[in-house]
């Protein structure tokens, strides 16, 4: 689906508190605009975000229409196990992005 | 005595550089500490999105004859850096100057055999910023052939020409009153080094002929059509008043 960046260490020690930075491309058309022949653009934008790391959820968003285009969002959390962190974006059309990331902690 | 003087003339050319400094400056070097900063984090600078999507085109065969760029032109780390710098550049065919949206979709009718994309298509878009990304960091250098004088002189005089209904030329705020304020905006210099760019306005990456679509639209003058030899023209000598200066794209401006 959409192409996205995501920027985290990839080992940490425990205890460590890791910056984590995502770029998702997406319009967040905002349902306020007109196109070209006057009908309104139904409004498209992510709603949510979440984050977890080893299943439990260390992040999440509620995202609204005035949020730009291709939303950046940076978080940190602590390094506490190795493992996986999964991060998704649900949109108003319903599609759920969803990207994993391992993560090696000593 | 011509043979005696040189080394005077060389010093004298050395002591006069020293004094006038380079006054050209990027949009780079005018912006804010927060839009440097997201242009320069990769993850943080959204035209890199494009230029990932324009890595996946550049190894997708395509087109009738089933060839991917990557089968002609190998790894774009090789063999496209420095490539975008010296662009507009002169086809010998076409006996006219090729921008690089034009020479990539020149390269795909005719070597794909494929139908050529639409200008500020999301894939020309891609495939532009992933070449263009290649020759980050490069100065820009386009050709000083003789062929491409009359093109260098029409770009030049669209830029010192009045237009619109506001009857402005390019030169007027770009020359003579950059860095000063156009409502909100500071003037640039008009310096291409980032092109594609991730225009916030316009929340999307854009390429150099809508940028100047846009300012003329600004003028209210008429713009020209995208792939016009005036709008070539236009991008050439904004390449060559740029010369020396180091690429960054895909940049972030406001």
């Amino acid at each position: 689906m959409a192409r996205v960046l995501i920027n985290l260490p990839q080992r940490a020690k425990r205890g460590d508190i890791m910056e984590i930075k995502t770029l998702i491309q997406h319009p967040m058309e905002t349902g306020y605009r007109l196109d070209n022949k006057g009908v309104a653009i139904p409004r498209d934008i992510i709603n949510r975000f979440t984050c977890t790391y080893n299943g439990d959820e260390v992040f999440q968003a509620e995202l609204f229409p005035a949020i730009s285009a291709n939303p950046f969002l940076a978080f940190s959390t602590v390094a506490t196990e190795s493992g996986e962190l999964v991060f998704s974006w649900t949109d108003d059309r319903g599609q759920t992005q969803t990207e994993t990331r391992q993560i090696t902690v000593e | 005595m011509n043979f005696l003087l040189r080394p005077l003339v060389a010093l004298a050319t050395t002591i006069a550089l020293a004094a006038a400094p380079d006054e050209r400056r990027s949009g780079y070097d005018i912006a804010g500490p927060e839009i440097r900063a997201m242009q320069d984090d990769d993850t943080a600078n959204p035209g890199n999105l494009w230029v990932l999507q324009g890595e996946t085109l550049w190894g997708k065969p395509t087109g009738a004859a089933d060839r991917s760029c990557a089968d002609c032109h190998g790894d774009a780390q090789m063999t496209m850096k420095g490539v975008a710098a010296r662009y507009p550049a002169f086809d010998a065919v076409l006996a006219r100057p090729l921008d690089l949206e034009q020479r990539i979709n020149q390269c795909r009718t005719e070597h794909q055999k494929a139908e050529p994309l639409a200008w500020e298509s999301e894939d020309l878009l891609a495939v532009t910023a992933f070449v263009a990304r290649q020759s980050r960091g490069l100065p820009i250098t386009v050709s000083a052939s003789l062929e491409l004088r009359p093109f260098l002189a029409l770009g030049k005089q669209l830029f010192e020409q009045r237009e619109g209904q506001l009857n402005l030329s390019c030169s007027q705020c770009h020359d003579d009153n950059w860095g000063k304020q156009l409502a909100g905006n500071l003037i640039p210099q008009g310096h291409p080094t980032g092109y594609p760019i991730y225009r916030l306005q316009w929340q999307s990456l854009g390429s150099l002929q809508r940028r100047l679509r846009n300012c003329m639209t600004g003028l209210r003058a008429e713009p020209f059509e995208y792939g016009a030899p005036q709008a070539i023209a236009l991008e050439f000598y904004l390449m060559e008043r740029a010369r020396g200066m180091p690429m960054d794209a895909p940049a972030v401006r406001p």
